[in-house]
C-alpha cells in the first residue's frame, strides 16, 4: 500500500525545505528578475552569510540568526560596491552579456577558493538550542532546524515584498525594473536605485546564509549546487515577482523532499536544474510571468 | 603565403613534439604539458561559442566529463582503440550540445549560461549513481600495454593531444575566417540585424554550439588513460569550466589566436604556480587574473598588444 505518513512527512519537509530556498532566491529574484543583472555568484554570497555566522557562533556563541540579521548592513554595502565595480565596467559600456557573466563567475569562483584557503573544505556547522530537537504533531515530524528557517525565511520574503510594494524606494525599484527610461525623464538615477535595489539583494544573503547553515553543515562548495535551484526558482516563480518567487521556491521544495524521500538523496540535486531546463525549454516567461 | 606559412608552424611544431618524446625522459614534462594542451583545446572550443558568437557556456566541465564518462563506458564495454574513443566522445557531446543548444539558443545569451551550468550538474548527478562507471567513488582505469614506438604511454597521450590540439587551432582558424565565421560575428554584434539581414542566427548557433561540444568531448576522452582514476569530483572539476573561461579571456575572444595566447600563458603560469607554490594559490590566481582581466583589459591580451601598437605607431 502506499506510504501515506512518509508521503505527508515529505510533503511537510518539502513545504519547510521550500520556504528556506525563498530566503536564497529572493535576493535573485531583485538582482537577475528585477535589475536584470545576472549574479550567479548570489549563492556564494549566501555561503559567505553562512561562514559568517559560523565564525560567530563558535567564538562568542551568538545565535545564528541574529548574526545574520546584524550583518545585513555589512552585506548591503558589499552589494553596493559590486553593483559599483559592475556598473562602471561592464553596463555603462554595454558589455554586460559576455563579460559581465564572466566576471560573476569569476567573482563565485574567488569567493570559494578564498574560503577553501582559509577554512578548507571540511563541513562546518553551528550549535543553537533548537538545532536537533523536533515537534511531533500526530505522525508528523518537524525539526526545528527546519522549522525555525522557514518562519525566518518568510518574514523575510513578506518584508522584502512590503519593501517594495509600499514604500517609495521599493517603487522606484519596481520602477527601474519595468522601464526604465520614463524614471530618468522623471528625474530620478537608475544607477542610485539599482544600486541601492542590489545592496539589499546581498543582504538577503546575510540571512539566508545562516539560515543554510542552521538547517545542515556547509563548505565552501555548496553553493554552486544552489545556483540552477535558485535560477530555477527565479525563472520558475515569474522572474522578480516575490509572490512568485515564494511559490515557486515551496513548489521545488516539495519535489525534491519527494525525489530525496522515495528514490534517494543523490538525485535531489539534479530537481532543480532539470526543472530549471524544462522551464527555459517550454515556458521560459514562468509560471506567474506576465507573457 | 600567409596560409602556407600556418600549415608549416603547424608541421613543425608536431615535428617538434615528436622530438621531444625521443629526447626528454622525465615524464613529468609530458604530465604537464598533456594539462596545458587539455586547457588550450577546452579554451579554443569554449572561444567558438563565446568569443565568435558571444555566448557563455559555464558548463564546460559538463561536456568535458561527458567525454571522459563515454571513453569510460565504451572502454570497459567493448574496449574499443582511443582514436575511436576519441570520436565517439566527440560525436556524444557535439549532440549534447546540439541538444541544449536547441532548447535555450532561442532564448536571451542569460538563460543558455544558466542552462548550461545547470546541464553541467545533472550529468554529475548522473555519473554519481551509474554505478555501471563507478559511481561516486570513482573508477580504475588500466592504460594499454601497447604504446607503439614511443617509450611509455604518456608520450603516446601527449603526441595524441599535440595534434588534437594543433587540429582544434586550424578549425578554429578556418571558422575565424569563413563565411560561418562571420554569421557567428554578426550574431555577436548585433543578433537582430543579423537576423534581418538574412543570417541563419539560429542554424549558426547550433553549429558552433555542436562543434564547441564535440571538441570539448573530445578533450575529455583520453583523459581516463591519463590519470587512470576518475570520479565525478575531479572530472566534473570547475577549474576545468573557470579555465576554459579564463584562457580566451585573458588572451582575447575577438581572433582565434587570443585563446592560443591565453592557454599557453595561463596553463604554464599554472604548472609552474602548483609545483613551486600551491594547488589552492593556483585557483585564486586563476580567478582573480579572470576578475582583473574582464574588468581592466576587455580584449584580453592581443588587445593590450594592438593598443601598444596603435600608440607606438602614433608616437613615431
Amino acid at each position: 500500500m502506499f506510504p501515506y505518513e512518509l508521503f505527508l512527512n515529505a510533503v511537510v519537509a518539502g513545504v519547510l525545505l521550500g520556504g528556506f530556498y525563498a530566503a536564497v532566491a529572493l535576493g535573485l529574484s531583485i538582482t537577475f528578475g528585477q535589475l536584470d543583472i545576472v549574479n550567479i555568484a548570489h549563492p556564494a554570497f549566501v555561503i559567505c552569510g553562512s561562514y559568517t555566522a559560523y565564525i560567530l557562533n563558535e567564538h562568542f556563541g551568538m545565535d545564528p540568526i541574529l548574526i545574520g540579521i546584524i550583518f545585513m548592513p555589512v552585506f548591503f554595502a558589499v552589494g553596493v560596491i559590486v553593483y559599483r565595480i559592475y556598473y562602471a565596467s561592464f553596463e555603462k559600456t554595454g558589455q554586460e552579456s559576455l563579460s559581465g557573466l564572466a566576471f560573476f563567475f569569476g567573482l563565485m569562483f574567488i569567493i570559494e577558493v578564498v574560503l577553501i584557503l582559509v577554512y578548507g573544505v571540511d563541513y562546518r556547522l553551528v550549535s543553537a538550542t533548537y538545532i536537533g530537537q523536533t515537534i511531533d504533531i500526530g505522525f508528523l515530524n518537524i525539526p526545528l532546524r527546519m522549522a525555525v528557517p522557514f518562519v525566518v525565511a518568510a518574514t523575510l520574503s513578506l518584508s522584502v515584498y512590503f519593501y517594495l510594494s509600499k514604500t517609495f524606494m521599493g517603487r522606484a525599484i519596481l520602477a527601474v525594473s519595468q522601464d526604465r527610461l520614463a524614471l530618468q525623464l522623471m528625474g530620478a538615477d537608475p544607477v542610485k536605485i539599482k544600486q541601492f535595489a542590489m545592496g539589499i539583494a546581498i543582504a538577503t544573503a546575510s540571512v539566508a546564509g545562516s539560515l543554510l547553515i542552521i538547517i545542515g553543515p556547509v563548505e565552501p562548495s555548496v553553493g554552486r549546487l544552489y545556483i540552477g535551484r535558485v535560477f530555477a526558482i527565479v525563472v520558475l516563480g515569474g522572474m522578480g515577482s516575490i509572490s512568485g518567487t515564494l511559490i515557486a521556491a515551496v513548489m521545488i521544495g516539495i519535489v525534491e523532499s519527494l525525489v530525496a524521500t522515495f528514490y534517494g538523496p543523490s538525485w535531489a540535486p539534479a530537481v532543480g536544474f532539470i526543472i530549471l531546463l524544462l522551464t527555459l525549454a517550454f515556458r521560459p516567461q514562468g509560471l506567474f510571468g506576465r507573457q | 603565403m600567409k596560409t602556407y606559412g600556418f600549415w608549416i608552424i603547424l608541421g613543425v611544431l608536431a615535428l617538434t613534439g615528436l622530438g621531444f618524446t625521443e629526447l626528454v625522459d622525465n615524464e613529468y614534462y609530458f604530465f604537464a604539458s598533456y594539462l596545458v594542451l587539455q586547457g588550450l583545446i577546452m579554451a579554443v572550443a569554449w572561444n567558438i561559442l563565446g568569443g565568435f558568437t558571444g555566448y557563455v557556456n559555464f558548463g564546460s566541465a559538463g561536456f568535458f566529463a561527458v567525454g571522459v564518462y563515454t571513453s569510460i563506458a565504451l572502454d570497459k564495454a567493448i574496449g574499443l582503440p582511443l582514436p575511436i574513443l576519441i570520436l565517439a566522445s566527440g560525436i556524444v557531446c557535439g549532440l549534447i550540445g546540439l541538444g541544449a543548444g536547441y532548447l535555450t539558443l532561442r532564448l536571451k545569451g542569460v538563460y543558455f549560461a544558466i542552462a548550461t551550468l545547470a546541464m553541467a550538474i545533472v550529468f554529475e548527478t548522473i555519473a554519481i549513481n551509474w554505478e555501471y562507471v563507478g559511481g561516486a567513488k570513482g573508477t580504475f582505469i588500466l592504460t594499454p600495454e601497447d604504446s607503439l614506438f614511443f617509450d611509455s604511454y604518456i608520450e603516446l597521450l601527449f603526441m595524441v593531444m599535440l595534434l588534437l590540439a594543433l587540429g582544434s587551432v586550424a578549425l578554429s582558424r578556418y571558422i575565424n575566417s569563413s563565411r560561418l565565421g562571420q554569421g557567428l560575428a554578426a550574431i555577436r554584434d548585433d543578433e537582430t540585424a543579423a537576423e534581418c539581414m538574412g543570417v541563419p542566427t539560429l542554424k549558426l548557433k547550433l553549429i558552433s554550439t555542436a562543434i564547441m561540444g564535440a571538441m570539448m568531448g573530445i578533450a575529455g576522452a583520453p583523459y581516463p588513460f591519463f590519470v587512470t582514476y576518475v570520479d565525478p569530483v575531479s572530472s566534473f572539476n570547475l577549474l576545468i569550466a573557470v579555465n576554459a573561461i579564463a584562457m580566451p579571456m585573458i588572451g582575447g575572444t575577438l581572433s582565434w589566436f587570443g585563446p592560443v595566447i591565453g592557454a599557453l600563458f595561463l596553463g604554464t603560469a599554472q604548472e609552474i604556480i602548483t609545483v613551486t607554490i600551491s594547488s589552492e594559490l593556483n585557483l585564486l590566481i586563476v580567478g582573480v587574473m579572470l576578475v582583473l582581466f574582464i574588468t581592466l583589459a576587455p580584449q584580453g591580451i592581443v588587445g593590450l598588444y594592438q593598443d601598444f601598437m596603435r600608440k607606438r605607431r602614433k608616437n613615431d
